[in-house]
């Protein structure tokens, strides 16, 4: 089982939330991100979402490793789906466990800043009258790690 | 050298990768010059390099051997 993948059909929550589970484990923190049709009053009928797989696998990863030093002990598993996806469906499931609930709650929204930055997964949205890939607003992040 | 493209740069090729005519080795900021030679159509297009699943630097050396990829700013999440 792959603890940081990206997958083109429906994400199983449970199947990330149970990888992060063991007998150290008192806290688990389940984020699912999904389709929101409405952005500042405009409405999107669907989104496409696209990845550079294998790069996005290890930078998921990566993500983990992240984390990992900052909170020795958290647990994290990561999927993110791509493909065509519609309204309210869950584009990506980020799941922190750790022995006390503080540290999964820290470690979960440190990854899903950091899939904003790093991760090459790219959204596009179809609207009614037309469509755009989106690109990151903030551009690069400072923190992005060039070797 | 064969370069990976996606979303937006893609779209603009209509491929989902460019042939470069360079020697065997090039830096990732040369690369960036040359894209935009030949490819004038992505002119204010904003991308990072990656070699081998890797964001580098603009003095790192690439060579026909690696894989190489253009990355516009991610929207993932």
């Amino acid at each position: 089982m792959k603890m940081f993948e990206v997958v083109n059909d429906e994400l199983d929550i449970n199947k990330y939330h149970q990888m992060t589970v063991n007998e150290h484990q008192g806290a688990v923190c389940t984020f699912t991100g999904h389709v929101r049709e409405w952005t500042k009053g405009t409405r999107t009928v669907h989104l496409e979402y696209e990845a550079y797989i294998p790069m996005a696998e290890k930078m998921l990863a990566q993500i983990g490793d992240e984390i990992e030093a900052r909170w020795p002990g958290v647990i994290t598993a990561i999927g993110h789906r791509i493909g065509k996806l519609e309204i309210s469906d869950i584009a990506v499931v980020i799941v922190t466990s750790s022995p006390h609930r503080t540290d999964s709650y820290r470690a979960n929204e440190y990854a899903v800043e950091r899939l904003k930055e790093i991760v090459p997964i790219w959204k596009k949205e179809i609207w009614e009258d037309g469509e755009q890939w989106i690109g990151d607003s903030r551009k690069y992040h400072p923190s992005v790690e060039e070797k | 050298m064969e370069v990976k493209v996606f979303a937006s740069i893609k779209e603009k090729i209509g491929s989902d990768t460019i042939d470069l005519f360079v020697g065997d080795s090039i830096t990732a900021g040369e690369l960036k010059s040359h894209i935009f030679v030949d490819y004038p159509e992505l002119d204010g297009e904003v991308f990072q390099v990656a070699k081998n699943e890797a964001f580098v630097k603009d003095d790192e050396v690439l060579t026909s051997e690696d894989t190489i990829a253009l990355i516009p700013p991610v929207s993932g999440g």
